[in-house]
């Protein structure tokens, strides 16, 4: 099988966010990834840790002041980073759409859910506006929004947050983009409603061989959607794997520690819950050691850049994984990933 | 909506009930009560028995109150100490100026305020956004009356650019329809009149105008830069919308619903500030007449035209009410 | 498991320190002192707080820093119809048109002007707040009867209301103060109430309702301190309004008609009549209020950027 050209090119990837009379900071730094066409890739990791001013920084959303961004974004192999505004929104909502995470403020209230989606096709397609509304209607449909018409006239607040962010999809999908980015779609959702979106975002990935860059920190939504995964840890990835692997035997002991703070089925009953030390707050530079350090219990002297003489680095780890640490789990060669969660701990 | 309409006209009755009970014992209360409210401060001793006699005041307290309230309601509150006439035809004659002059002070705060304080906020950080925000803070701390006067003394009596008393030159001699002069003068087509009438608001109109734009421009300043961090905003953004349509259709269009409730909180402002602005450029609307009252002890006419000032400030602010639940949906739903 | 040698983990968690990261939430700050602290670091809210501090200290040593005295009459000879003699040698802001000192009389009018803001304000808000925590801390029909007063009273724009109070009362300083604070007195009920309601009807408030604290101590240990900053952001702001307020009263001929107690807004008033002849006897006075005014509303803005979440960006 010939790999497909990817959708999204992500390379060494910086945000640097400098304030005024505040000292700038490093929200993601050297962060690096691709999508091919019909993939889906998470980005997983704690609130804060970068993943979401990764997303707005390949779509262009971020503001430009007091936001510096270096690196490299190629879509469809043209490069986005440092691209005109004009060029930029000409890709969104027509080659590339975005679905965020609260769809209650993401919606603007005063105006009826048909205009946010009739606007987004009388932008980037040549409709009249009646061709416009029965295509909305048609989209609200296929989202699974029962009776289109009438919804297209009502506000926001009159709809569930359910069907709230079923009309945020509609409106992504509009153009039929190539690239679809979903931002936590589903963190401000009922359980059951969560399952129905992520079956419409799968579907939608089966149906229309988009990319799919999925931002999470649950971890169940990783298991059900991903095929590869970047787990992202104060601004940087430090570890990749496909889905499979990831689960099976997580190296990073920050992965390690995600996976044993979620409850398993076969854990058994009373088996210990282990919640990582600490909290994201409890981070050093990455430019002194590891940032994960501080809360590892397999932490040594030598993660500290003082002591080994260099920064910790992402290394090629086995067959379509990557690692950034020098004191991985390790796993005895002859037991299989489902064994290993003793070793965990 | 009808419904929301109906609602808050029954809301006003208690509120006008109260406003009536306020002012028929505030009049009571007076040194000298009603009669010599009626009668003027030259009344003898003689002339205050004989009129109170002849209005019931010896009665029971609630029974004059009754009567009081049966007057009102006809719109009747007497007759001006100084003038002789009935308050209520004073009330008309003079409203219209003062209504002219409310609409112009409105239309130069507005019209410049919005604007502005979009500016600012579009240009954060800028020394235009700097400015408007100093000049906002200063407009409000400025005393109206002495504006007033610096207004006048300025372009006025310096420079002689603009009229800086009166409604309309006398030598005019303009015909008269509604007393509103300015629209007198289209209805009539003496445009000269119309214009003339136009002059004359100019400097009042700013200085009352000058702290609603004040308020109007902090508002709408602060109002875009907290819409433009709006979720909904970057959606709009991701939509890849052309920024006009973004700032038309997404920011300016919200950012406008505080502003919105901010200019329906001028009224109050507003009417105090016209009894400051028309007494300083001898204006002739309701203002003036309530200085000229406080001046001569004409209690009668500040009874009247109080209450009748009050309603129509309570009516104002059911008006805003209304036009925000047309503005905003979820309002609307409530 | 820990294999970390202690010199390291000292260091690491220098390094934490060092970037900012506390373990504990704010390190138990509360709300007040970090509201000061945000305070403290606006330029903004120290200049409010500098100018008012300064017209503080002068009229508080008024009589020691006054040249002269502010009643006595004094180059009478040089005022002439359409003439009011300007600054000169002993006299750095010139004389009024009774030849009294300008600059002796406004800086013992800044004792009165103060005195009728902060009284008339602090009135308005021991009044207000009453009304408030009775409508907002009772509820029910003490909440109905008393907010429907204060809506009556609001009824009435603030200026009408000042006069008619004025009026009625006759014409003193004390009448001008009452006059101020009765139209402050619905404002602060009802920012109160509101706030309180809010708080009512919070999260921490229905817990401590659950575990059976009760009503008063809730309402008056929890809600109350909780529900004042919006008081104490409009009350900083009330004070500049109220010494506007009683200028426009003076003018309106309301005012104290006592001479022998110099006021800002008096001299402004006075002086319209020699507006052409000498501008500055009006110039002068009217700065003094807009200059105290900005000072109060700098300070109260500020206040509320420290003490509303909101603002905190």
């Amino acid at each position: 099988m010939i790999p497909a050209e990817p959708v999204l090119e992500v390379e060494d990837l910086a945000v640097r966010f400098t304030r005024r009379g505040e000292q700038p900071t490093r929200a993601v730094d050297g962060v690096s990834f691709s999508v091919a066409p019909g993939e889906t890739v998470g980005l997983v990791g704690e609130s804060g840790c970068g993943k979401s001013v990764t997303s707005l920084a390949v779509m262009g959303l971020l503001p430009r002041r007091g936001v510096e961004v270096s690196g490299s974004v190629r879509f469809q192999g043209q490069e986005l980073v440092g691209a005109p505004d004009s060029q930029l929104r000409r890709l969104r909502g027509a080659d590339m759409a975005m679905v965020f995470q609260d769809p209650l403020s993401s919606l603007n209230p005063t105006v009826p859910i048909g205009t946010q989606v009739t606007e987004v096709l009388l932008e980037h397609r040549d409709m009249s506006k009646k061709e416009a509304v029965d295509e909305a209607a048609a989209l609200l449909d296929k989202v699974g929004i029962p009776d289109p018409r009438r919804r297209l006239k009502e506000y926001p607040h009159q709809l569930s947050g359910g069907m709230r962010q079923r009309a945020l999809i509609a409106m992504a999908l509009a153009c039929s983009p190539r690239l679809l980015i979903a931002d936590e779609p589903t963190t401000a959702l009922d359980v059951t409603i969560q399952a129905q979106i992520l079956e419409l975002l799968r579907e939608l990935v089966v149906d229309t061989g988009t990319a799919l860059v999925m931002i999470t920190h649950d971890l169940g939504v990783v298991a059900g959607l991903c095929d590869r995964v970047h787990v992202m840890y104060a601004g940087k990835i430090i570890e990749t794997a496909d889905r499979h692997d990831l689960f099976a035997r997580p190296r990073q002991p920050y992965t390690g520690g995600l996976l044993a703070s979620v409850p398993r089925l076969d854990g058994g009953r009373g088996a210990p819950l282990t919640p990582i030390r600490g909290s994201a707050r409890d981070t050093i530079p990455w430019a002194e050691g590891c940032a994960f350090a501080p809360r590892c219990d397999n932490a040594q002297d030598d993660c500290l850049t003082e002591v080994a003489g260099s920064t910790v680095s992402l290394e090629p780890d086995g067959p379509g994984r990557e690692l950034r640490c020098r004191h991985p789990i390790q796993y005895p060669p002859s037991t299989g990933g489902a064994t290993a969660s003793g070793v965990l701990r | 909506m009808l419904r929301f309409i109906v609602r808050r006209l029954l809301q006003l009755i208690p509120i006008l009930l109260g406003l009536s009970v306020l002012l028929f014992a505030w009049l009571r209360a007076l040194p000298g009560g009603p009669a010599q409210a009626a009668l003027g401060e030259r009344a003898t001793p003689e002339d205050i028995a004989r009129y109170n006699e002849l209005f019931g005041l010896d009665e029971p307290i609630y029974v004059q109150y009754l009567r009081f309230l049966g007057r009102a309601v006809q719109l009747d509150f007497g007759t001006s100490a100084r003038t002789g006439r009935a308050v209520t035809t004073e009330f008309l004659e003079r409203m219209p100026g003062t209504v002219e002059l409310t609409i112009f002070a409105m239309i130069f705060a507005i019209g410049v305020g919005i604007p502005l304080g979009y500016l600012a906020a579009r240009k954060h950080g800028s020394w235009l956004d700097s400015t408007s925000v100093i000049g906002s803070l200063l407009g409000v701390a400025i005393p109206v009356f002495f504006l007033a006067y610096l207004l006048r003394l300025v372009f006025a009596v310096e420079l002689g650019w603009l009229p800086g008393s009166g409604r309309q030159d006398v030598r005019m001699d303009a015909t008269r329809i509604t007393n509103f002069y300015v629209l007198d003068g289209l209805l009539t087509r003496e445009w000269d009149a119309a214009w003339d009438a136009v002059l004359h608001l100019v400097l009042p109109a700013i200085a009352l105008g000058t702290i609603p734009l004040a308020i109007i421009v902090r508002i709408t300043r602060a109002s875009v830069l907290d819409v433009v961090n709006e979720d909904y905003v970057r959606t709009a953004n991701a939509k890849g919308l052309a920024t006009a349509t973004v700032r038309r259709r997404h920011i300016i269009r919200n950012a406008l619903l505080p502003v919105s409730t901010t200019i329906g909180l001028q009224a109050g402002l507003l009417l105090s500030g016209a009894v400051l602005t028309e007494t300083v450029f001898a204006f002739g609307g309701v203002g003036s007449a309530i200085y000229e009252a406080i001046f001569s002890r004409d209690f009668a006419v500040l009874q009247g035209f109080i209450l009748l000032l009050a309603v129509v400030y309570v009516l104002i602010n059911l008006l805003v009410d209304i036009s925000y639940g047309l503005l905003d949906p979820r309002v609307r739903a409530r | 498991m820990t294999a970390f040698g202690d010199v390291r983990r000292r260091r690491i968690d220098e390094l934490a320190a060092r970037a900012g990261a506390v373990p504990e939430g704010e390190g138990g700050v509360s709300l007040t002192r970090s509201a000061f602290r945000r305070l403290r670091r606006n330029p903004v809210a120290i200049i409010g707080a500098v100018i008012v501090l300064v017209f503080l200290l002068v009229a508080a040593f008024a009589p020691l820093l006054a040249p002269r005295d502010p009643l006595a009459q004094t180059l009478l000879s040089q005022i002439r119809p359409g003439s009011i003699p300007g600054a000169q040698e002993g006299f750095p802001l010139g004389v009024d048109n009774l030849g009294r000192d300008l600059l002796s009389r406004l800086i013992m009018g800044s004792r009165q002007s103060l005195m009728i803001g902060v009284v008339s304000t602090v009135l308005g808000v021991v009044v207000g707040m009453a009304l408030g925590v009775l409508a907002g801390g009772l509820g029910g029909w003490v909440d109905t009867v008393v907010m429907r007063f204060v809506d009556i009273v609001l009824s009435i724009p603030s200026l009408l209301m000042a006069i008619s109070i004025s009026v009625l009362l006759g014409q003193n300083q004390y009448a001008l103060m009452i006059a101020i604070a009765v139209t402050q007195v619905p404002i602060f009920a009802r920012l109160l109430r509101g706030s309180m309601l809010a708080q009512r009807n919070s999260d921490y408030a229905l817990a401590a309702t659950a575990l059976g604290v009760k009503k008063g101590r809730i309402i008056f240990g929890h809600v109350l301190p909780n529900s004042l900053s919006p008081v104490i952001v409009q009350g900083t702001l009330s004070l500049a309004t109220a010494i506007i307020e009683a200028a426009a009263l003076s003018f309106l001929g309301l005012g104290d008609p006592d001479l022998a107690r110099p006021e800002w807004g008096a001299m402004l008033a006075n002086a319209q009549a020699f507006l052409s002849i000498r501008p500055e006897l009006a110039v002068y006075p009217a700065l003094c209020i807009i200059v105290v005014a900005l000072g109060f509303t700098l300070l109260g803005e500020s206040l509320r950027e420290a003490l509303d979440p909101k603002f905190r960006r």
